[in-house]
């Protein structure tokens, strides 16, 4: 742990810059009609923003093995949540059971 | 008050030094994290279900949501992570000056963020969007407003919280400026200035993914 390298401001100004340019785009893409794209466009970008923050705001790439993989398996229970709780939702019109939502 | 207070004072009797004493502070701030991402992350679920059962309701309620705001505060919140980035690269440095001044300025860009949020509730109030008795939505699609009370349930759960974390990251940011200007933090010890920086950047993590959510996915679907 202790040969850590360290970002440069050099690499803080670049994420900022590119953090700005993509909040720049998303607002862009908003005002174009893509019909379900603009939600898997945006998220697209929220995502590649969110890496950049970690990876360098957060320097994630620069952290020890147990660090990423405590985001690591901070996002396998997060997909747990999400994956789960809308295999239940969105499957309960298959059966006799009546959707108290409907 | 001495004018720097030696590294080792700041070690704990239970650490061997002072690099493991901060490889359990990161460790122990991440894990703080994770369950941050999992509170957050069930109010994100609860978001996604009920737009997808309420779509059209969700649609209108998106629709009336500022573009323009929610830009100006997601370039407010990234440029005071930049500030908070090089905050704690100055008190890595040992620059005090520079640390206290980059300090400042994250804690007027989140102070910049949350009177922005604060215009923005204020219009959603005037126009009677906020839950409760006197919420009142106009509106031709084919859908019951109750729903968009839903909505506006959550977006005010969602943003709130984040708000709320962003007033704790202020106390902790006015904390950290104090601490730093009775020269607690030196090139050997500034973990506090690097664990609060992981917090601040965690909230503008938030915001990224509140931003398009709430406010541009829905922006193209007719309700």
């Amino acid at each position: 742990m202790s040969a850590h390298a360290h970002p440069t401001v050099k690499t803080f100004f670049a994420v900022w810059i590119t953090l700005l340019i993509l909040t720049a785009v998303t607002v862009g893409v908003a005002t174009l009609d893509l019909g379900p794209f603009n939600a898997v466009v945006a998220l697209a970008i929220a995502t590649t923003k969110a890496l950049l923050v970690l990876l360098f705001f957060m320097e994630l790439r620069y952290s020890s093995a147990m660090t990423k993989m405590v985001v690591v398996a901070a996002l396998f229970f997060l997909c747990l949540l999400v994956g789960l709780t809308l295999s239940d939702y969105m499957t309960r019109g298959w059966s006799s059971y009546v959707n108290p939502f409907r | 008050m001495p004018d720097s207070t030696p590294a080792v004072h700041n070690l704990k009797h239970h650490f061997a030094d002072l690099e493991q004493q901060k490889d359990s502070s990161t460790f122990a701030m991440w894990l703080f994290l994770v369950t941050e991402i999992m509170f957050f992350g069930g109010l994100f679920a609860a978001y996604l279900i009920y737009r997808l059962y309420y779509f059209n309701a969700w649609v209108a309620g998106s629709q009336t949501m500022e573009i323009k705001l929610g830009a100006i505060n997601t370039a407010v919140l990234i440029c005071s992570s930049l500030t908070m980035v090089l905050a704690v690269h100055s008190a890595k440095l040992g620059n005090r000056k520079l640390t206290s001044l980059f300090l400042i300025l994250t804690l007027v860009l989140g102070f910049t963020f949350l009177g922005v949020k604060a215009v923005e509730y204020h219009g959603h109030w005037e126009h009677h969007e906020v839950p409760g008795a006197n919420f009142h939505f106009e509106h031709e699609g084919n859908f019951d407003p109750n729903q968009v009370q839903i909505f506006f349930s959550l977006y005010f759960a969602m943003t709130g919280m984040h708000a709320f974390h962003m007033i704790i990251g202020g106390g902790l940011l006015l904390w950290l400026l104090i601490s730093n200007l009775r020269g607690r933090f030196s090139t050997e010890y500034n973990t506090p200035v690097e664990m609060v920086g992981l917090y601040w950047h965690f909230v503008d993590l938030v915001w990224i993914y509140l931003f398009p959510l709430l406010y541009l996915i829905s922006h193209h679907h007719n309700g």
